[in-house]
């Protein structure tokens, strides 16, 4: 606190992301954390781990192990940068904590001991599992008889910004949660920063496509762009993370870490803006019903791009919550067919294969001629007419809740290699378990959301 | 003379997804044919590209400001992340099927 306090007073806030999900490059940080650190202002650094799954899996997780269930990555994304961080007073916001934001923050702590480090103030945002006996009846109430005919995983509310901007003030180095919205991670920030009131829509609204642009890492920055020719990114291999300078009023420029590759422009930034977004007018978070319908992106140059137009309207009352449960079984088998004729002998083996596999539904890709614009029916497939393709990667999946069935898709694919067409090779298959999940909308007044300081 | 061209020559875009909900960016590479991919890049043409994948909905959102739209396709992922059977569960790769729709450029334009 006190190092932000000494710093200039009225420079914005940058907020720099170093993940955009569980499995992202563990290595972004360093950068963002230097160019933090040379802006000498208010800055702050998030990380976003928690794709619609990964919390179910984290539990599973959890379930092994008590003290697991955080992000498996932890040590290797925080640990480079924690001294660079509490030593120029970044703050660290960010769902990494997961099925176990306890077992994250002893993690922290454990990491700052062995670095010789201060020991930071960790505040960890509870609320968001509802996964105790003591939702249940909710549970059922918003989702039926339904949520009783399933084994459940995890069940989560996705919560705002308002719990992450109190551990702000209340002095936290780092806010360890769990289930948050994503562009929450942001706007708690923000809020905090600037004193701006969970009514305050317009703010709120800009705060939070902030917090869109840079919830998915360098999707804003130049990854998930490049279409050679069309949009090329110079230096994808080191793409830099994105940093945002967000005003008082919530408005954004979008910049990225020094000396990295990668490229801030008009293009990325619309990508990014209209990502997973559905309604232009009407971006659903828990803090705000965010509005872009009149945003506009303007280059300033040197990879810095305003948005501005954004509008606010007020929250939604109701927060979203995601059960995971039991899906049953996923198997797949790959064989591959090269030189002439592949494609018919790959064909050939794909019938095969559903007559033998009879009561399973069998979806069919040949890949290297048609396959994930398919649909799972078969439909595009059956569309088409056989063609020539010289080097086809058959693969056949079905779901079942029956792992013996699952079982016997492999099995079958399997014996391509002596019973199936000449020249099959490279037989790989898999069987794993699946989760599924359903969503619903409990009133924000039936959910706990705070933080709780850790001593 | 008219030519013809696929989208992706005078586009961009990105695909995002929510459940069994697929949304696709389309965003003019050059904001001066915005108005020819509103005219010609409507509802019905993608709902007919998409045709194999059943569609209930398709719906449009104009942005002029951006020079882009976005397209919501309901219940086209086979259930999504967690029940499609694809390799692609997210239909990430749904964008650059849009981008090939076919778009014909006035004479005069070029």
């Amino acid at each position: 606190m006190t190092t932000m306090l000494n710093r200039k007073a009225n420079a914005p806030l940058h907020v720099g992301c170093a993940a955009g999900f569980s499995g992202d490059r563990v290595d972004a940080a360093g950068p963002v954390v230097a160019t933090l650190a040379r802006h000498e202002g208010p800055s702050c650094l998030v990380f976003e781990t928690l794709a619609e799954r990964t919390l179910a899996l984290a539990q599973l997780a959890r379930r092994q192990d008590p003290a697991r269930g955080y992000e498996p990555l932890l040590e290797l994304m925080v640990g480079p940068i924690l001294r660079g961080c509490l030593a120029h007073g970044i703050r660290i916001v960010s769902n990494f904590g997961q099925a176990n934001p306890d077992g994250a923050a002893m993690s922290l702590r454990a990491m700052a001991r062995s670095q010789g480090l201060r020991m930071p103030r960790i505040a960890v945002i509870r609320g968001d599992d509802l996964s105790g006996p003591g939702y249940h009846a909710i549970l059922r109430r918003e989702l039926g008889a339904a949520v009783d005919r399933v084994s459940v995983v995890a069940a989560n509310a996705y919560l705002g910004a308002e719990p992450i901007a109190a551990a702000l003030d209340a002095g936290a180095d780092i806010v360890v949660a769990g289930r948050v919205a994503d562009p929450s991670l942001v706007v708690g920030p923000v809020m905090a920063h600037y004193g701006i009131a969970a009514d305050d829509w317009p703010r709120l609204g800009r705060a939070t496509m902030a917090g869109h642009l840079l919830e998915c890492g360098s999707q804003v920055t130049g990854g998930y762009f490049a279409d050679p020719g069309i949009k090329d990114v110079p230096d994808l291999d080191r793409v830099g993370f994105p940093i945002a300078e967000i005003g008082p009023d919530g408005a954004c420029v979008v910049t990225k870490a020094d000396a990295t590759g990668g490229l801030v422009t008009e293009r990325t930034v619309k990508e990014q803006l209209l990502y997973e977004v559905h309604e232009p007018a009407a971006y659903l978070t828990p803090d705000v019903t965010a509005d872009i319908s009149d945003a506009e992106v303007r280059s300033m140059g040197g990879d810095r791009v305003a948005l501005v137009g954004v509008r606010g309207h007020p929250r939604p009352e109701r927060l979203k919550v995601t059960v995971c449960f039991e899906g049953g079984w996923l198997a797949e088998g790959e064989i591959s067919y090269a030189g002439a004729g592949a494609e018919s002998r790959a064909r050939l083996a794909a019938d095969v294969l559903r007559r033998r596999l009879e009561g399973l539904d069998l979806r069919v890709d040949l890949i290297g001629a048609i396959s994930i614009f398919a649909d799972d029916a078969g439909r595009l497939l059956g569309a088409q007419n056989a063609g020539d393709a010289r080097d086809v990667r058959l693969r056949v999946a079905a779901a079942h809740a029956d792992r013996a069935e699952a079982d016997r898709l492999v099995r079958e694919v399997t014996a391509l290699y002596c019973c199936g067409p000449a020249g099959g090779g490279g037989v790989r298959t898999a069987v794993r378990q699946r989760l599924d999940t359903m969503s619903c909308f409990v009133p924000r007044t039936e959910i706990d959301a705070r933080f709780e300081m850790l001593d | 003379m008219a030519k013809t061209v696929p989208l992706r020559a005078i586009a961009h875009g990105r695909t995002g997804d929510k459940g069994n909900r697929s949304n696709i960016s389309v965003i003019a590479l050059d904001a001066r044919d915005y108005d020819l991919i509103v005219a010609q890049v409507t509802e019905a043409r993608v709902a007919e590209l998409f045709a194999h994948r059943r569609p209930s909905a398709v719906r449009r959102y104009l942005l002029p400001k951006l020079a882009a739209m976005n397209f919501v396709l309901d219940d086209v992922l086979d259930g999504g992340v967690n029940g499609s059977l694809n390799l692609d569960t997210h239909g990430k790769a749904l964008a650059f099927l849009l981008l090939e729709l076919p778009i014909t450029i006035p004479g005069e334009n070029r």
